[in-house]
């Protein structure tokens, strides 16, 4: 098996779509054709100057890219320690940074010229991003998404609903991502001639996380160029939170090979990993195959894929793109998890300290430097990826807070 | 065991008899269930026989295998009572082939060489593994040729040129997905159906057998001709969730088996 461990050196997948040992094509033989096409129809676009223009244009006169780097100077102060900043993908169109790659893949089933394009999704997010560049886009768009999540994320529903997309409900397993992808794959397979899967995270057979990768890293890569400008140096830390793992992997591919900047992923600790409600993959999991790829998956001794617990329906996932398994075996990556409390405590901090509500999802990694900042010296820098804004999630806050208080936090 | 002695490959040694090859989840309603069953399949004239070992997430399966999983699931089913059911299979003296189904995660974990190993001790003759394309199935492969076991390796309508090569590799028998989709009943087979078999079998030494929404001793005879063998799963499945409290009753058990069985030689019957 090709191997690239003997260096952290920029990945590229190799051509069988393996991250180190990770990745890989396990889907069914009827989808095996439409994955080469997509790898070949991807590869070309990238090339193709028309293309590249016409996703930048997307990128900023409509999403409104490049979001800022904001100096969070009131949470610096608070916590004591290195400089906090905020990558703002919360001010990105739709509140999350899922539209840098909807739009991607979006444009790309165009060029491809399929009509349909169908999506899984979790929080509602990338379902929302989805339903929005099908509407900007003319394509007509299907979003599976837990009966669970749609429960907890009846908002976002309804925003896909009012886009012109019409949402499916997955009624197996735990009724939620995990399901809901698998739902998508299903259909895909019974459609796959004239639909086209935008998947939303570096997760899934080959070429998507890496496909997924290439459209999320313009995070990483502004935030590099912009951390260059206002300090005119490079962060000593970035932090992430991961379920799937699309904003970690953005954000820190542009730092791969800067060897001074230290990584961190964040994973959903959930009601703790010594307990058996969390999404806790990187750290608790083993080598198994989810959703076409080979990677970290929560399973029990049989290979039974286990349910995840968050707080945050977008970090609520048993596996986590293969990339992620790759960057953990080599070290480049540092993966920790905060539990749903330590993210609520995490979002009421910022928006007292920021006036920012942030998405439960990127609390984690507010909450994951909660910890850090403190045992950092005011002249390092840390970068968090703000990677959604929080309203989508102002329900399921008010009901935790409720509980807090009521469970006594005494 | 030696490929000689590989039941699949003794029974299409001779090409001139189609063969019927019936599928069912494993513990789906009890082991119990499913070993009167099997034995009641193969003198209802099934040749090979196809056992589903449930998975939490089995995404080329319609929602009828999909239900099967999820109660076997229940009854806490795995690969290790699929291969114990298997050697009492051999035991009371069934010898149809009998093709383990199974997603790729929990052969990963049972340990691929394993796996193959203790299918060949306890008497089983091939795996099909549905997420498995070939470009990920050499350690699978070795291991299943080391035991003298079959890899049944799928083709779709979809696979066009990969077509020839997975037809090149194929040994066993070469699974022909008859219909795009997941696993499931439907009324209307492709139209092209006839082309895309023919395109296989022209590319291929293995014998060929179709499966994915055949369901009606209709739909079998009219694959037949195409193929060396038909498979059909949900469509049985189906009977089996309709009979599934009976199944579970020990008096009643035997009259249920008794109309599966009936079932299943009308779909065998079909194929002379």
């Amino acid at each position: 098996m090709p191997s690239n461990t003997q260096t952290t050196a920029r990945v590229v997948p190799d051509e069988n779509g393996r991250f180190g040992a990770f990745g890989g094509k396990f889907v069914p033989e009827t989808l095996m054709n439409a994955l080469y096409e997509l790898e070949t129809a991807f590869e070309e676009a990238r090339r193709d100057p028309q293309f590249v223009a016409e996703l930048n244009e997307l990128l900023s006169k409509y999403a409104g890219r490049p979001t800022p780097l904001t100096y969070a100077e009131r949470l610096t102060q608070e916590l004591g320690g290195a400089q906090i900043y905020l990558k703002r993908e919360d001010l990105n169109h739709t509140g999350a940074h899922k539209l840098n790659n909807a739009l991607g893949q979006a444009l790309l089933a165009k060029r491809m010229g399929k009509k349909s394009i169908i999506a899984e999704t979790g929080a509602g997010q990338h379902g929302v991003a989805s339903a929005t560049v099908a509407a900007k886009l003319g394509l007509s768009c299907k979003v599976f998404m837990g009966e669970e999540d749609i429960r907890r994320q009846s908002l976002n529903v309804f925003r896909m609903n009012l886009l012109g997309a019409e949402v499916i409900p997955a009624v197996s397993g735990s009724r939620t991502l995990k399901d809901a992808t698998n739902e998508a794959i299903r259909h895909w397979v019974s459609h796959v001639e004239e639909t086209f899967y935008v998947i939303g995270s570096v997760v899934g057979p080959h070429p998507y996380p890496y496909m997924v990768r290439e459209f999320q890293k313009i995070i990483g890569e502004e935030t590099r160029r912009q951390v260059l400008e206002q300090l005119g140096k490079l962060p000593d830390e970035v932090v992430a939170c991961v379920g799937g793992g699309s904003n970690a992997i953005g954000m820190f591919y542009p730092f791969i090979q800067d060897e001074s900047v230290a990584l961190r992923g964040v994973e959903a600790a959930g009601k703790g990993i010594d307990t058996d409600k969390h999404a806790a993959t990187l750290t608790l999991g083993r080598p198994g195959v989810i959703h076409g790829s080979l990677t970290y998956l929560l399973q029990d001794e049989h290979g039974q894929v286990q349910e995840a617990h968050s707080i945050s329906a977008g970090l609520d996932y048993p596996g986590v793109g293969p990339e992620h398994a790759y960057l953990k075996d080599t070290d480049r990556v540092t993966y920790t998890s905060v539990t749903d409390a330590e993210a609520l405590a995490a979002v009421e901090l910022l928006c007292r300290t920021e006036g920012i509500i942030p998405a439960l999802e990127s609390a984690h990694a507010i909450a994951e430097v909660i910890k850090r900042a403190p045992q950092m010296s005011p002249e390092q820098v840390l970068v968090i990826c703000l990677s959604g804004r929080g309203d989508k999630d102002v329900l399921t806050i008010q009901e935790a807070l409720a509980e807090r208080t009521e469970g006594g936090e005494a | 065991m030696t490929a000689a002695t590989n039941r699949i490959d003794r029974l299409f040694a001779d090409r001139s008899r189609k063969r019927f090859i019936p599928f069912i989840t494993v513990g789906d309603p009890t082991i119990e269930a499913t070993f009167q069953l099997v034995t009641a399949m193969a003198e209802a004239g099934a040749d090979v026989i196809e056992l589903g070992i449930p998975y939490s997430d089995p995404l080329a399966d319609g929602p009828t295998i999909q239900r099967a999983s999820q109660r076997a699931l229940e009854n806490g089913v795995s690969i290790a009572d699929a291969l114990q059911l298997v050697s009492r299979l051999r035991q009371s003296k069934v010898e149809a082939g009998i093709v383990l189904f199974s997603y790729f995660n929990p052969v990963l974990q049972y340990g691929v060489e394993r796996f193959f190993a203790e299918m060949a001790a306890h008497g089983a003759d091939g795996v099909v593994i549905p997420d498995l394309p070939i470009e990920e199935n050499g350690p699978c492969v070795a291991a299943a040729k080391q035991n003298g076991l079959h890899v049944i390796s799928l083709v779709a309508p979809t696979s066009e040129a990969r077509i020839q090569t997975i037809g090149e590799q194929a040994t066993g028998f070469l699974y022909c997905v008859s219909s795009l989709g997941v696993t499931g009943a439907r009324t209307d087979l492709r139209e092209d159906l006839a082309d895309f078999l023919q395109r296989v079998k022209a590319s291929t030494s293995a014998p060929t057998a179709v499966g994915f929404g055949i369901s009606t001793p209709e739909q079998v005879r009219a694959v037949a001709p195409h193929a060396d063998g038909v498979i059909v799963g949900s469509a049985i499945v189906q009977q089996i969730e309709n009979y599934e409290n009976e199944l579970k009753d020990p008096a009643r058990m035997p009259d249920a088996v008794e109309k599966i069985k009936t079932f299943v030689h009308q779909l065998a019957s079909a194929l002379q």
